[in-house]
């Protein structure tokens, strides 16, 4: 028989599993991918699977660029190159 | 002038030459308006995200414009006469950068890339 975990989820630490360091926004600065509503490919993956526009909290993209973002992806959707609901 | 980046879908069961000729015939459309066509490109039978009026497939055609705006209004007024035309856009930018749209990049790499021996 398995021993059974004394351990309960709520005393675990919460901080431990999330990573703290800081991510780089990928479109900023000069080297930073150019945002395009053209590129479907690049664009999906600031999508989730449902075909969402992926927050900037969790994409860590910066404010400005996640407003041209979601301006692109909204283009791209128009053109049909992205779905509006991926099912 | 302003640059405007112009793309039109049109219907799959027009032939690609057809669609050649509608983007050579707007070209002249535009130099007779006082504009200039700087660019054009074809990005060939795409299968789309999500079926337009019954279609899954279409042309896309991407024109890359230096006109004034009543040229654009009136090759738009025309595209929404023109039944072979699904959808179209316009968008105004800066300048217009030189390299080939993504979607043109990947289609060569994968005409480029040898086919494997049979």
């Amino acid at each position: 028989m398995a021993k059974k975990l004394d351990i309960k989820i709520e005393n675990l630490p919460v901080r431990s599993q999330f990573s703290r360091r800081r991510k780089v926004c990928p479109f900023a600065g000069e080297n930073g991918k150019t945002i395009d509503y053209k590129d479907p490919k690049m664009l999906a993956r600031y999508m989730s699977e449902k075909g969402k526009i992926v927050p900037s909290r969790i994409s860590s993209v910066t404010h400005k660029k996640q407003r041209v973002l979601a301006k692109a992806i909204k283009r791209a959707r128009f053109l049909a190159l992205l779905p509006y609901a991926a099912n | 002038m302003s640059y405007y980046e112009h793309v039109i879908i049109s219907r799959p069961d027009i032939s690609e030459t057809q669609v050649k000729e509608m983007v050579i015939q707007l070209t002249e459309k535009f130099t007779s308006l006082g504009g200039k066509v700087v660019d054009t490109e074809y990005w060939g039978l795409r299968k789309l995200a999500y079926r337009i009026n019954k279609n899954r497939k279409a042309h896309y055609s991407f024109l890359k414009l230096d006109a004034p705006f009543e040229a654009v209004q009136e090759v738009e007024r025309l595209h929404r006469i023109d039944d072979d035309i699904l959808r179209y856009m316009t968008i105004r930018v800066d300048e217009h950068t030189d390299e080939t749209s993504p979607i043109m990049r990947k289609r060569e790499d994968r005409e480029r890339k040898p086919r494997a021996p049979r």
